[in-house]
């Protein structure tokens, strides 16, 4: 990948924010990620509080605000949030 | 018909919300209403206060969605969305739907609709915070999934 590729926005949502530590960052595209479920086996691998986040198998995602499943791609400048599922109303 | 949609930490004034709603309009013959409020326990445990938290720009982008979704569904003059956030107390009201049509079944199915799907579809979550000073995330319930798939 470029240098001068966009990075990634990542924003973490109630008890997974809680785990990782942080509610947002923002980083490179990792090598060999292309999709949803490669970064999130990317992040679990990136230290405790992720594994714990990511351990779960009900965390949600959404790519620049769209509900997205493992499959779906992962962009340079894109905005993933991982999220567990909703509870409003 | 464009729906009204708010996130928003201060109370809602629901006379003025059903106002609003029907200002200048002798086309709708009813509105239906759901107020949710904050229940004072969960599971047998006391609830000293819910902390609820969005997706800023992902949530009002879903509530557009679901209210676009309801008018495509019914015949609707008007629709209500807001959503409070931050921390409340037992017996405040969280949300409030209002859809309006000219005859009742339309508004209050769209009133059933826009909340069964708001509660699987909208990005909030709420932490409860017990009276004997515990916390914990809410976990999502398949009874909202079974409701929300009846539409």
């Amino acid at each position: 990948m470029s240098e001068t590729a966009p990075p990634l926005r990542l924003l973490y949502f109630a008890w997974l924010r809680e785990r990782v530590g942080v509610s947002e960052e923002t980083l490179a595209l990792p090598e060999g990620v292309a999709t949803v479920g490669d970064l999130t086996a990317w992040l679990r691998a990136r230290g405790p509080g992720y594994a714990a986040a990511f351990a779960s198998p009900v965390v949600r995602c959404a790519v620049n605000q769209d509900f997205a499943t493992a499959e779906a791609p992962v962009a340079p400048g894109d905005e993933v949030a991982f999220f567990p599922p909703v509870t409003g109303g | 018909m464009a729906a009204t949609v708010r996130v928003q930490t201060a109370p809602f004034d629901i006379a003025a919300e059903l106002a609003a709603l029907s200002a200048g309009r002798t086309d709708i013959g009813g509105i239906g209403c759901f107020v949710g409020n904050v229940r004072d326990s969960a599971g047998g445990r006391a609830i000293a206060a819910m902390t609820l938290e969005h997706y800023p720009g992902m949530t009002e982008r879903a509530l557009a969605a679901i209210a676009a979704e309801a008018e495509q569904r019914w015949a609707l003059l008007g629709i209500t969305l807001i959503h409070r956030v931050g921390r409340l107390l037992p017996g405040e009201a969280i949300v409030l739907v209002l859809a309006a049509s000219a005859h009742r079944q339309a508004a209050l199915d769209a009133t059933a609709f826009l909340i069964d799907w708001l509660k699987t579809r909208a990005p909030f979550w709420k932490k409860e915070t017990f009276a004997d000073g515990g916390e914990d995330w809410v976990t999502a319930k398949d009874t909202d999934d079974a409701a929300a798939a009846r539409w």
